[in-house]
């Protein structure tokens, strides 16, 4: 696979959200405006490609009976670098997304790429797998949040489109299922139409 | 009093899954059949508790007297992940019913993010429950951790439900599996948002 289709792979074939359906849970709690839909993916790509990176570097010597609780404890020190730096630069962007950054040990992807990929291949191209991938999660989750912000706020990345208020249950809890999932309608369409 | 307020706001009003989206991997996952979804519930119920509980002790008697709060993301998956296999082999040894009954699901459960969540949520958020801003005490973050549990079963049955009689209706192809999961789900949220401002 060439260097370039590992990083656009996570964008439309091996969409995570979309098409592998994971990572659910950020995919519907965060994505309540573009911009923190944004911050979210930003955060998992960091996390996705520095854990790449280490799980790559250390798979060989990891002996298979372990090898998840030590993915596991690496992944979770990368999301406590994660925590400390936005704690410290984006302050309140971390105030909103709140108990998801800590939950991205657990978010499915990072350990899926851990396992799937980044323990059977090259640093070089685990760290590009790992911003391809983490790119694909950010672009859904822009998507998902500008689509329930618009329709939720009449506004895009804060930016308010018209006098409206829009419909508030698009930014609430219902919003996110039925949003993700006429989007999921709207990309099974479209697939079906490729092929 | 302050209990029932608890386990009536964490079960309907907040509910874990339809409310604060933690835990809809197994929501999706395994809500194919009531049977499934029960089982699945009963695991969670029990884990999330005891999870709860250590993790609390944890907490306050470990990473705050030594002053490493920072630690707490790799310490609570840590101490989760080692419960979860402890749980199992006792289970195994003294109740090989219940293990059979839960069994399948106990791995699962490390992964199942309402877990880590609920953790995290009882010592580092502040509940308004019966009264001003508080933090929870142990046992009512046991209550809490339970009870939203429960709801999380409540949630995963409901759907299982609907989800089994959706495998007979007549879906359009394109909202097969997945799609028409998460439009009904909403539906459910919405009937759930019903519950706001009980408590």
């Amino acid at each position: 696979m060439s260097k370039l289709s590992l990083l656009t792979k996570g964008i439309i074939k091996e969409n995570p959200t979309f098409v592998l359906v994971l990572g659910m849970c950020p995919t519907l709690g965060t994505t309540t405006s573009a911009f923190n839909g944004f911050g979210m993916g930003l955060a998992t790509l960091f996390v996705l490609t520095l854990s790449n990176v280490l799980i790559s570097l250390v798979a060989k010597q990891v002996p298979d009976k372990v090898r998840i609780p030590v993915y596991i404890v690496l992944i979770a020190a990368v999301v406590t670098v994660l925590q400390l730096l936005m704690q410290a630069f984006t302050p309140a962007l971390y105030a909103t997304l709140g108990i998801f950054i800590p939950l991205i040990v657990v978010n499915c992807i990072v350990l899926g790429r851990a396992e799937a990929y980044a323990s059977k291949n090259s640093v070089i191209d685990s760290t590009m797998d790992g911003i391809g991938i983490g790119l694909g999660f950010t672009l859904s989750l822009t998507v998902v949040g500008t689509i329930r912000e618009l329709l939720g706020s009449a506004s895009i990345f804060g930016i308010k489109l018209m006098d409206a208020d829009g419909m508030l249950v698009f930014v609430l809890a219902p919003g996110a299922f039925i949003v993700l999932g006429y989007i999921m309608v709207l990309f099974n369409k479209l697939k079906s139409r490729i092929s | 009093m302050e209990y029932i307020l608890i386990i009536i706001s964490a079960v309907f009003v907040n509910n874990i899954l339809l409310a604060q989206f933690l835990g809809t991997c197994p929501f999706l996952g395994v809500s194919n059949k009531v049977s499934t979804a029960a089982g699945m519930s009963g695991a969670v119920i029990f884990v999330m508790a005891i999870a709860t509980l250590v993790t609390y002790l944890f907490q306050y008697y470990v990473l705050i007297p030594l002053g490493i709060e920072f630690m707490q993301t790799v310490a609570f998956i840590l101490v989760i992940a080692g419960l979860v296999q402890m749980v199992e082999i006792i289970l195994k040894k003294i109740s090989p019913a219940l293990y059979q009954a839960l069994g399948i699901f106990l791995p699962l459960i490390t992964t199942n993010c309402a877990v880590l969540g609920v953790a995290i949520l009882v010592v580092s958020k502040e509940f308004a429950i019966g009264g001003d801003p508080h933090m929870l005490n142990m046992a009512q973050s046991v209550v809490y951790a339970a009870a939203s549990a429960l709801g999380f079963g409540v949630a995963m049955v409901l759907f299982a439900g609907i989800r089994e009689q959706l495998d007979l209706a007549n879906v359009p192809k394109a909202f097969k599996g997945t799609p028409i999961a998460l439009i009904t789900a909403g539906i459910l949220a919405l009937s759930f948002m019903g519950f706001a401002g009980l408590v």
